[in-house]
């Protein structure tokens, strides 16, 4: 069961692939026409196509540029010519290890939350938690970003700018992109507690919690006994959900922070209509949302007993 | 902080307006109106009010902003003053001005976008789940593969590929936000169009069409209508943030998110005049999501305890 999943996914990424590819092939001229305008001549425009390889048959170069991308070789940059794989190398790490970071500081506090909210429900709390939670969904992440630097950059606190080179160490890389984590955390915790608040509230109308409550258990016994655990598999989802969302959102954070991750290339990238990168960056972004969700799937069927029993 | 303090003053009288408003509404009115008043909460009489208070703003724009929208006024970065209340921006144009006329542009464009998202989506999400067969299974995997690809990227991806304008924005947002919408319609009118008064009516001879717009639709109203705010929210936070990333809507047009990013340097003197705009995007989305929690609220049936 677990292993069909597996599979689809894979099918799913092979998909998302062909789509990222052939997205610009939707372009009435080619790329190499659009790219030029204006100023295209049939010999700019021969020698355009190519350098970017548009002579061949589509499915071609798809062959080539997969392949390619599976091997870590994503071509070269148009706006500069750089091996993609060099621009992205060490950015690629920078993001994961925000995008970690993020995800350490909010899965903890968002269970938390949501258990609290869930066992003081309809409390002052509660009500005050999910106005809150409300209330940070609907804020863009540039206006967290910079509330917090104007809160806790201004009197010194924090850097508002990340600079990571080679010989920072791990303790200032963890202070310097404190707030970076810190936006992202604000983003997606609210989410989560939600979710988890509604997990374990769900559950509380049923028949065992009754019992035992009845036993005389505690209220906090209840939840992390006997609800917490029969919530595991759509707080897993939401949690995977969030991380996956985390990927977009550090696009515009780490643009607010100056920080050398893959989001800031790609909004670079896109702005010098850099196609190569886009998709190479695209590519990376749309396997990890698809390896997430999967993973997500795949955890959510193994914590319930039910689902890992062949009918 | 005395602008915080602001602030919360400013949002407390909103408050206080709606309550307001909300006690008027409920002595005046009569019948469903009046009972609709009463079971209104406080938030959702305030995100009402301030949905109101935008649409007005976009709508009078021009006789409201003290300045054109695009003409240099003064110097760069001026301070707060009597003649420019919020200063001035980068170049020199009035923020004031440039905040009312933001309200016109950013949150249009985003009307705009949303309501071709949902014409779109819907129609085909209903079309769908009516005809069924390989037409549903084709559309809706095809759905699936693009919604695997998350929505920001694939609208910088296309972007790229389409190149930078408003109305390559809106038509990447609307194809994107389209697939959402999709799904949900198309989940649904499946409930619906099992049901007997449906089955009445293609025997009658009914085409596509008279089913979708008067059998399914009228039956599928709340939990579509829930999802424009969504959806609204949604659209308005990924055109704010492209055109903060200085891919979405372009200056000299004056758009909220641009705005953010052009003046983002005063921050880190501690002006807050940058925020300002990034917060009339964030008091916009909290207000609908207040009034669309209203919503899914009374159509769910769920009575508060």
């Amino acid at each position: 069961m677990i292993a069909t999943r597996i599979a689809l996914g894979i099918g799913l990424l092979f998909i998302v692939s062909v789509v990222i590819f052939g997205a610009t092939e939707l372009l009435p001229g080619d790329l190499a026409n659009e790219l030029l305008g204006q100023s295209a001549t049939p010999e700019t425009l021969a020698a355009l196509r190519e350098q970017l390889g548009l002579n061949d048959p589509a499915p071609v170069r798809y062959w080539n540029w997969l392949t390619g991308a599976l091997t870590g070789d994503f071509g070269v940059s148009m706006a500069n010519g750089r091996p993609i794989a060099d621009l992205i190398g060490a950015r690629l790490g920078n993001t994961v290890f925000l995008a970690l970071y993020a995800a350490a500081l909010s899965v903890p506090i968002s269970l938390i939350l949501g258990v609290l909210a869930a066992l003081w429900r309809n409390s002052i709390f509660d009500r005050a938690a999910n106005a809150g939670a409300l209330t940070a969904i609907s804020f863009p992440e540039f206006f967290v970003a910079y509330i917090l630097v104007l809160w806790l950059a201004q009197t010194g606190l924090f850097p508002s700018m990340v600079r990571i080179n080679p010989t920072t160490t791990f303790g200032d890389r963890l202070y310097m992109t404190f707030l970076p984590a810190l936006t992202l955390m604000l983003v997606v915790t609210a989410h989560m507690m939600r979710m988890t608040r509604a997990a374990i509230i769900n559950l509380m109308a049923s028949p065992y919690i009754e019992m035992a409550r009845l036993k005389g258990m505690s209220p906090l016994r209840i939840v992390l006994r006997h609800a917490l655990p029969n919530a595991l598999a759509p707080i897993i989802n939401v949690i995977a959900l969030n991380l996956a969302y985390l990927i977009t959102g550090v696009v515009v954070v780490e643009v607010v922070f100056v920080y050398p991750g893959l989001g800031q290339l790609m909004v670079d990238a896109v702005s010098n209509r850099d196609i190569a990168v886009v998709q190479a960056v695209a590519l990376i972004f749309a396997a990890a949302y698809v390896a997430l969700n999967l993973l997500a799937d795949v955890l959510s069927t193994i914590t319930n007993p039910r689902l890992m029993h062949r009918r | 902080m005395g602008f915080a303090a602001s602030v919360i003053g400013g949002l407390a009288a909103l408050f206080a307006i709606a309550a307001g408003l909300r006690a008027v509404a409920r002595i005046s009115l009569k019948g469903q109106a009046r009972s609709l008043a009463h079971d209104i909460p406080l938030t959702a009489a305030f995100g009402l009010l301030v949905i109101a208070i935008y649409t007005f703003v976009a709508i009078a724009a021009p006789a409201l902003a003290p300045f054109p929208e695009r003409d240099i006024v003064g110097g760069q970065f001026q301070a707060w003053s009597a003649e420019h209340w919020l200063g001035t921006d980068r170049i020199g144009r009035d923020m004031l001005s440039r905040l009312i006329y933001g309200a016109r542009n950013t949150v249009g464009i985003a009307f705009l976008t949303t309501a071709l998202a949902f014409v779109v989506g819907t129609i085909l999400g209903l079309y769908a789940a009516l005809v069924g067969g390989w037409l549903d299974q084709a559309l809706s995997r095809f759905v699936d593969a693009l919604m695997a690809i998350p929505a920001l990227i694939f609208s910088l991806l296309l972007l790229t590929i389409f190149g930078t304008s408003v109305l390559t924005l809106i038509l990447v947002i609307a194809a994107v936000d389209a697939t959402r919408v999709f799904r949900l319609a198309r989940a649904v009118a499946q409930g619906i169009v099992v049901m007997d008064y449906i089955e009445a009516a293609k025997l009658r001879g009914e085409g596509s069409w008279f089913l979708i717009r008067r059998e399914i639709l009228p039956n599928a109203t709340a939990p579509l209508v829930a999802e424009f705010g969504l959806r609204f929210c949604f659209v308005f936070l990924a055109i704010s943030s492209l055109s903060f990333l200085g891919l979405g809507i372009q200056p000299p047009t004056a758009d909220w998110g641009s705005m953010v990013k052009d003046n983002a340097t005063l921050i880190t003197f501690g002006d807050v005049t940058p925020l300002l705009p990034a917060g009339c995007i964030a008091l916009l989305t909290v207000a609908v999501n207040f009034v669309v929690d209203w919503q899914l609220h009374r159509a769910s049936g769920l009575k508060e305890q």
